[in-house]
């Protein structure tokens, strides 16, 4: 019995070695390359560290020849548009189906629900033309619309959380006069913040790391995003790796201190999201 | 600001308004498209012209028939294969980490992070990985000593690159199924553990009779989840291989956007949606049935 929970723990120990070596050796890969010089890069084997963690020149140079502050632009700009629409449209949506009977209520949800089977990169055929026809290709807009019209999450959320948030309350508020729209606003919208807290991570997540939508819907070097950016800056730059490793460390960082300060929001949201 | 209508009046006013346009976006991004999409798939559409001239059954015989098409799927097969393997070490690491362990928490953090990062990053962080001369996967096979190994062309060779790409979404994806399995786990009530110590089940039977019937459901979520996702694979071998070489990494999804941006056949197009779509339900509806008598 003890050799048996010895050899359990020995191989606990070393599957999660294995495991956590084959995660970050990619990403060391990057990080050491990033920050060599031309020649360092050519005499130096791949896995070897640079002189020194304090030449920033490949960064300088891909931030700028791959129109990042662009990129990061666009991207803040669809994402906030994005979140904003999501969380008012979602919210009051559910609002309005959690708290009131009314006739096709259930029918209306099972729509809703319906609608996930439908894997959206099948509907992109006719979507690119309805969004043509909207006339916003090569518009930020189109892919706002698309993040807000097209992913059905934050009603999945938000509907399991308005059902937890107690029936007296409304009452109670309503007694005191308060008109429904002010109990949507000022009592069921504050309390769904866990919710929204959650909706905005899960998101921003997806939009941030989408390149699907981007590639097809914004074409043009004005509209860069930041997965576009890489994508054109890797066709042009090819084969010069510690450039290439300083964009990629770009465009990855963001998104990992949002994780490291966020991973209780960010584990609890997926959790959550992938058990609707 | 409503405060003057009766709460009978305003109850229809915020259902009408609260509800119009979410159901205007989902009928118009979801319902919508997948109709318009099973009409297109009987016309020759070039995306273009005004004119969409009916022609029957012709583009699901084209489908089905023509092995450029239909065929591709061949290549999809590998991203179920290591979706399977995914899910078990996803089971694995989740039991591992809801048992007794030092560092369980920076553990879970780091097996999570791949899902976090840009996907276009981590396909080209991989396009430097598997590089045939510069790339560090060979370097490394090279300094344990496998030299013969340490030539491979990890993205050049038809057999090898649909595997190699299979590899890069377990590195990006094993976490993510990890955290779900974990969250089922924790939902275990831990005297069922207890009991059967006291009764005198070892681990391995514990984990048998009791943990895998208890996370039944998830496991089906999850393999539900690695079917459609290796049906619908698009971007890492779109931005790393282009499908190629020689086709040997064109996915389905990569065919149906080259055909209908690229060749502006719409109609065709339409047609291998809508045979995606069909799967994707038959793949839901089996998972449910058997869900349903497993539950009874």
């Amino acid at each position: 019995m003890r050799s048996y929970r010895i050899s359990w723990d020995i191989l606990k120990y070393a599957t999660l070695a294995v495991a956590v070596f084959a995660i970050l050796f990619p990403p060391y890969i990057i990080v050491v390359n990033a920050f060599k010089t031309a020649e360092e890069f050519f005499e130096k084997a791949a896995t070897a560290l640079p002189d020194s963690f304090l030449h920033f020149a490949n960064f300088a140079e891909a931030f700028e020849k791959a129109d990042m502050p662009r990129a990061f632009g666009n991207t803040a700009v669809i994402i906030v548009l994005s979140l904003v629409l999501n969380i008012l449209i979602g919210s009051a949506f559910c609002y309005a189906v959690g708290r009131f009977q009314f006739k096709l209520r259930g029918p209306l949800v099972g729509l809703f629900l319906f609608a996930t089977i439908i894997p959206s990169i099948t509907t992109q055929v006719v979507n690119y033309k309805t969004i043509q026809a909207l006339e916003l290709t090569n518009n930020l807009l189109g892919p706002v619309l698309l993040y807000v019209g097209a992913d059905i999450l934050q009603i999945y959320i938000y509907l399991q959380f308005v059902r937890s948030i107690p029936y007296e309350l409304d009452e109670s508020a309503m007694i005191e006069g308060a008109s429904l729209f002010r109990i949507f606003r000022s009592i069921i919208f504050p309390l769904l913040g866990p919710a929204t807290a959650t909706i905005i991570i899960l998101k921003t997540i997806s939009i941030y790391n989408d390149m699907f939508v981007p590639y097809l819907y914004l074409p043009r070097p004005e509209h860069v995003v930041v997965s576009t950016s890489l994508m054109r800056f890797f066709s042009v730059n090819s084969g010069d790796w510690q450039l290439i490793s300083s964009a990629i460390l770009i465009i990855m960082i963001p998104t990992a201190i949002l994780y490291l300060f966020l991973q209780k929001y960010i584990f609890a949201g997926v959790t959550s999201g992938a058990v609707k | 600001m409503l405060s003057g209508m009766s709460i009978q009046k305003q109850r229809k006013l915020i259902i009408f308004s609260f509800i119009t346009v979410p159901l205007l976006l989902l009928l118009t991004f979801a319902y919508y498209p997948a109709l318009e999409l099973v009409r297109l798939s009987f016309t020759d559409w070039d995306g273009i012209s005004a004119d969409k001239t009916y022609i029957g059954w012709a583009n699901y015989k084209e489908v089905f028939s023509n092995p450029e098409i239909f065929g591709v799927f061949r290549n999809n097969v590998a991203y179920f294969v290591v979706g399977i393997v995914q899910n078990i070490a996803a089971i694995y690491f989740a039991v591992v980490l809801n048992g007794k362990l030092k560092g369980k928490n920076l553990f879970r953090l780091l097996l999570f992070l791949p899902y976090i990062l840009n996907g276009v990053a981590v396909a080209f962080l991989f396009g430097y990985v598997y590089d045939t001369t510069n790339g560090s996967l060979n370097l490394l096979l090279g300094q344990l000593g496998f030299d013969q190994l340490a030539e491979t062309s990890w993205l050049g060779q038809s057999q090898l690159v649909d595997y190699s790409l299979a590899s890069i979404s377990f590195w990006r994806f094993m976490g993510f199924n990890m955290v779900i399995y974990l969250a089922a786990l924790q939902s275990i009530p831990s005297d069922l553990y207890e009991a059967a110590s006291i009764d005198g089940a070892n681990g391995w039977q514990k984990f048998i009779y009791i943990t895998l019937p208890n996370i039944y459901k998830i496991i089906e979520l999850n393999l539900f989840l690695t079917v459609t996702g290796a049906l619908e694979v698009f971007d890492l071998p779109f931005v790393l291989t282009k499908g190629g070489p020689a086709g040997a990494s064109e996915t389905f999804v990569l065919k149906i956007v080259e055909t209908a941006f690229q060749f502006n056949n719409y109609g065709l197009a339409s047609a291998m949606s809508v045979v995606l779509l069909l799967f994707v339900i038959i793949v839901l509806s089996i998972q449910r049935y058997l869900l349903k008598g497993k539950g009874e």
